[in-house]
C-alpha cells in the first residue's frame, strides 16, 4: 500500500473541511472496496478521511411511504433490519447476497453506491425503488446518479449521507452470481407499486439501468406471457471472460421471468 | 502515526500505528498475537477473522487506525483458565483441522454464528463459512464440529 495520511472525522462538517484541505482525498466508510483497491495500488489518495464513526449515518428510519437508510448502514444491518425485511423484502434479500457474512459486517450501502461498480447490487435496488441519494450538499435522483462504470454525479467534495427509497407493495431481487466472486453477472430488481412497476438491471452493462419499455408493458398487464416476445437489447452489454453479451441477455430474460412469476 | 486505544481480549492497549497499517499487522507484528493468520490478504479466505465490537470481520481489510476505541477479540481470547472454548474443543473432537492455518478464523466465525443463531441448520453453517477457505479437511468435519457445539 502507498503511504497516505489518515484522518478520523467525527462529523460531516469535519469531513468536508478535511476534504478541502487535502490534495486528493478519499472517504473511508466500511473500507471493503477501498482498502483492497489501495492494496492493489489502483488508487493513490493523499489522504484517507474515515467517516465510519459518525453514528447519525447508521440509522434506518421509516416514514410516509419511504425508508431512509444511513450511508454507514452495513449490508448486515440492512439484511437484518426488521423495518426493511417487513417493507422491502427484495432489498433485505439483496443485502444478504453481497459478499460473505464477515464482509457484510463491514461493507456499507453508502460506500457501494458511491463506488458504482457495474456489477454491484444496490444500484439496481436504488433505481427500481425510485431512490434518492442524499449527500452533504444535495439530493440526487437515482435516475441521474449512475453515470457510467465507477462514475456517478457526485462532486469530488460531496459525501453520501443516506439513501431514501420508496416502499413498494412488493419487491424482489434476482441475481445470477459469478461463481467465483459472488458479484452479479446479471441482477434484476423488480418493485410493484399501486399503479406502477419499476425494474432495474445491474451487472449486464457499464452501469445499472431501468427497463422503461418493459415497465410500461407490465404496468398495463403484469403477466409473464409478455416475456415470450420480449427481445433484450444487448448492444451495450458486457462481453468478457465471465460471460458473453449474448449469455448475459439470456440470463436477464430468465431472471425477469422469475421476478414476474414471484410478484404476480 | 496515529494514536489508538483499544481493548483486546479484555486487556487495554495504547499504541501508535502507521497511518496505512492494517489491523492484522498490528495484531501480529506489533502485539505478537499471531493466532490471527494472513492467508490471501484480499478478504477471500477468512484466516484473519477476529471480532470487532462483537462482529466477525476480516482484519486484513481494516486499518489499525480505524479500531480506536473498539473492543476486539482474537482467537487468543477464547480459552479461559487453561480450558479451551467449547468451539475449539469440538474442532479438536471432530478432527476439524489438519494443517490448522485456516482454523483460528473459522473458530472465530463459528463463535459469532452461534452467538447470533443458537440453532443453525447445516445450510446456515455452510452459508456463514462462505468467506472461508480450508484446503485440507474438505469442510465436512468443520460443519460437524459446529453442529456438535450447538448441543
Amino acid at each position: 500500500m502507498y503511504n497516505f495520511r489518515y484522518h478520523k472525522a467525527e462529523t460531516i462538517e469535519t469531513a468536508r473541511s478535511l476534504i478541502e484541505q487535502s490534495d486528493d482525498p478519499k472517504i473511508l466508510a466500511g473500507g471493503h472496496t477501498l482498502i483492497p483497491t489501495l492494496k492493489q495500488r489502483l488508487a493513490q489518495p493523499s489522504d484517507i478521511i474515515d467517516i465510519s464513526s459518525i453514528d447519525e449515518l447508521k440509522m434506518i428510519t421509516v416514514g410516509d411511504g419511504f425508508i431512509t437508510i444511513g450511508a454507514l448502514c452495513t449490508h448486515s444491518d440492512i439484511s437484518n433490519s426488521p423495518d426493511i425485511k417487513k417493507n422491502i423484502t427484495g432489498l433485505a434479500d439483496l443485502a444478504k447476497q453481497i459478499g460473505d457474512p464477515q464482509v457484510r459486517h463491514k461493507g456499507t450501502i453508502g460506500g457501494s453506491v458511491a463506488n458504482a461498480d457495474p456489477a454491484a447490487d444496490y444500484p439496481a435496488a436504488v433505481l427500481a425503488l425510485d431512490g434518492e441519494i442524499i449527500t452533504s450538499t444535495e439530493n440526487h435522483k437515482a435516475t441521474n446518479f449512475f453515470v457510467d462504470m465507477f462514475e456517478t454525479s457526485l462532486d469530488s467534495d460531496e459525501i453520501i449521507t443516506g439513501i431514501r427509497v420508496k416502499i413498494p407493495k412488493s419487491s424482489t431481487y434476482k441475481k445470477f452470481r459469478n461463481p467465483a466472486s459472488g458479484y452479479a453477472m446479471v441482477g434484476v430488481f423488480m418493485a410493484r407499486y399501486e399503479d406502477d412497476v419499476k425494474i432495474a438491471v445491474t451487472g449486464a452493462s457499464s452501469s445499472a439501468y431501468r427497463m422503461l419499455d418493459l415497465e410500461s408493458s407490465l404496468k398495463s398487464n403484469f403477466n409473464n406471457d409478455i416475456m415470450a416476445d420480449l427481445a433484450i437489447d444487448i448492444t451495450n452489454f458486457n462481453d468478457d471472460i465471465h460471460a458473453s453479451a449474448k449469455y448475459r441477455g439470456t440470463i436477464l430474460k430468465v431472471l425477469l421471468e422469475e421476478a414476474i412469476l414471484e410478484l404476480k | 502515526m496515529v494514536k489508538i486505544s483499544i481493548n483486546i481480549n479484555d486487556r487495554a492497549y495504547s499504541e501508535e500505528v502507521e497511518d496505512n497499517a492494517l489491523l492484522v499487522e498490528l495484531l501480529r507484528d506489533k502485539l505478537g498475537l499471531t493466532g490471527t493468520h494472513v492467508g490471501c490478504d484480499t478478504s477471500q479466505c477468512g484466516a484473519c477473522v477476529i471480532h470487532i465490537d462483537g462482529n466477525s470481520v476480516k482484519s486484513c481489510t481494516v486499518l489499525a487506525a480505524q479500531v480506536n476505541g473498539k473492543d476486539l477479540t482474537t482467537v487468543e481470547g477464547l480459552a479461559s483458565e487453561g480450558k479451551l472454548h467449547p468451539i475449539q474443543k469440538s474442532f479438536q473432537n471432530n478432527h476439524a483441522l489438519q494443517c490448522g492455518f485456516c482454523t483460528p478464523g473459522l473458530v472465530m466465525s463459528a463463535v459469532d454464528l452461534l452467538k447470533k443463531n443458537s440453532s443453525p441448520s447445516e445450510d446456515d453453517i455452510r452459508e456463514w463459512f462462505e468467506g472461508h477457505i480450508c484446503r485440507c479437511t474438505g469442510y465436512k468435519n468443520i460443519i460437524k464440529a459446529v453442529q456438535e457445539a450447538i448441543t
